[in-house]
């Protein structure tokens, strides 16, 4: 059996991954930290959940159709993670750098157990992943990340609502009722794959420096390359 | 006692029920035996699988029972990606196993398993053998295999449709040429796309029979007469919907 999530990886650069729900505000802390370590010399590469081009066409078809079931929204989203794990994450790894995920497969042991999906089957396809050096978990209350989203007029999307399950026909209601069992399944996988818990209710400021304070010692213990050039991109 | 390695592959097929999840299925969808029957017929490519289903389908209607025909990686959700993925070249083994197994997924959920609870017989060219053997020629870790096909449900019947390279180069050139896939031309076996399927299809073929006692499978000898293999299949059918 393969359990390479448990592992620490062997190659020389870095993997750090933020995970939380919809406006807990993981990407804005992770834009900094990217800011932060290119300013600091290193080289950067971030990667988004369900970004690859190859599961594109098919998310897209059954998102539309809402076709998609538990089981092949959960599956789709493996493919894709798989294809941007040997393409994107593997090689920036074995180069040397750091890789910033925005979402790991956390984000789909919490969503597909929250549709149905049998937990520990979904350990067991994502266990070829990488293990991260540094998992980030920005915990934040149903109602300060539904505040967050509705501030921003953020239109509530199908799946992310969860409106696939029936709950409410209410794209807000729903996305609380869904989220909220979202949140249940991180907490879960906090203990089980030793998360680090930022509270994400806090300043965006305080956040930042609380994440910075975390990093950082992972940045010297292995000695990850730094380049002198002027950072590209 | 058991040996680690028999401890290990329980669960995912210790005690097959027909009719029922290999391993830990698809909780939402619980089975509680449904009417349907679920016949599988695998085999490579050129074994005459799909003359053979045509002709069951033909004669299990004659009998009067409804049939449901399912096939490798016809899903409307997936077959475009896999075509686009196949033609682009850009599979790697991981990604070729999970578009098969979402593939698969797509069409267990909306096409097998409502025939099931209808009543149909389902007859699937192919199923997750073929699966089970392209990923195990390729290296991919077959503990994993068996728990990500978890979610499939066992066959009442499986057929395999026995053959030999040498049949089987026979059959595929006379009837429409080699194709990359098919020849595992991705594995780098040779540069000769002749060498490279005899020795793909050699590998392709040492899994199946690998997994014909794991599985319960039926062999039929494919080298045979299409009226012999159907009649064989025919008697095997009336004895099982009979019994």
């Amino acid at each position: 059996m393969l359990n390479n999530l448990m592992q620490r990886h062997e190659y020389p650069g870095k993997l750090f991954v933020v995970e939380g729900i919809d406006g807990s505000g993981k990407t804005t802390q992770l834009g900094l930290l990217a800011k932060w370590l290119v300013a600091e010399g290193h080289r950067v590469f971030v990667t988004e959940w369900n970004s690859s081009a190859l599961v594109k066409a098919a998310t897209k078809t059954g998102k539309k159709k809402n076709a998609l079931t538990p089981m092949t929204f959960s599956l789709l989203h493996a493919t894709d993670f798989a294809d941007r794990l040997l393409y994107k994450i593997i090689p920036p790894l074995k180069a040397g750098m750091i890789v910033l995920a925005d979402r790991y497969t956390y984000t789909a042991f919490a969503r597909d157990a929250t549709r149905g999906v049998d937990r520990q089957w979904v350990r067991e396809l994502y266990s070829f992943a990488v293990r991260p050096d540094l998992a980030l978990y920005f915990r934040v209350p149903i109602d300060v990340s539904v505040d967050r989203l509705t501030a921003r007029r953020v239109k509530l999307k199908f799946y992310e609502a969860g409106m696939d399950m029936g709950w409410s026909p209410s794209p807000i209601e729903s996305f609380r009722i869904f989220q909220g069992k979202v949140l249940e399944e991180y907490d879960r996988i906090v203990d089980e794959f030793g998360l680090q818990v930022v509270d994400a209710s806090g300043s965006i400021t305080a956040q930042q420096r609380n994440v910075r304070h975390l990093v950082a010692p992972l940045l010297v213990e292995r000695g990850v390359e730094r380049t002198d050039e002027q950072p590209v991109g | 006692m058991s040996s680690p390695s028999d401890e290990q592959l329980e669960g995912a097929n210790g005690g097959i029920q027909p009719g029922f999840y290999y391993g830990r299925g698809v909780p939402y969808l619980p089975i509680n035996g449904y009417p349907g029957k679920l016949i599988a017929i695998e085999g490579t490519d050129g074994v005459g699988r799909s003359t053979q289903i045509m002709l069951l389908r033909e004669w299990l209607e004659v009998q009067g029972y409804g049939v449901v025909e399912t096939g490798w990686t016809r899903s409307p959700l997936m077959q475009p990606t896999i075509e686009l993925a196949k033609a682009s070249n850009t599979l790697n083994k991981l990604t070729f196993v999970l578009l098969y197994a979402t593939d698969f997924a797509d069409r267990l959920e909306k096409e097998i398993i409502p025939a099931l609870k209808a009543g149909f017989v389902v007859l699937s060219d192919r199923y997750i053998f073929t699966a089970l053997a392209r990923a195990g020629v390729r290296g991919t870790d077959r503990q994993w295999l068996r728990n990500l096909y978890g979610f499939a449900i066992a066959p009442h019947m499986v057929f395999y449709l026995k053959t030999d390279v040498e049949t089987l180069i026979g059959r595929v050139l006379a009837a429409r040429g080699m194709d990359f896939w098919e020849s595992g031309m991705d594995l780098k076996l040779g540069d000769d796309i002749y060498d490279s399927f005899r020795a793909y299809q050699n590998k392709l073929l040492r899994e199946y029979n690998s997994m014909a006692e794991e599985f319960h499978f039926r062999n039929i000898d494919a080298r045979k007469p299409i009226e012999v293999i159907q009649d064989e299949l025919r008697k095997q059918v009336r004895a099982f919907l009979e019994a």
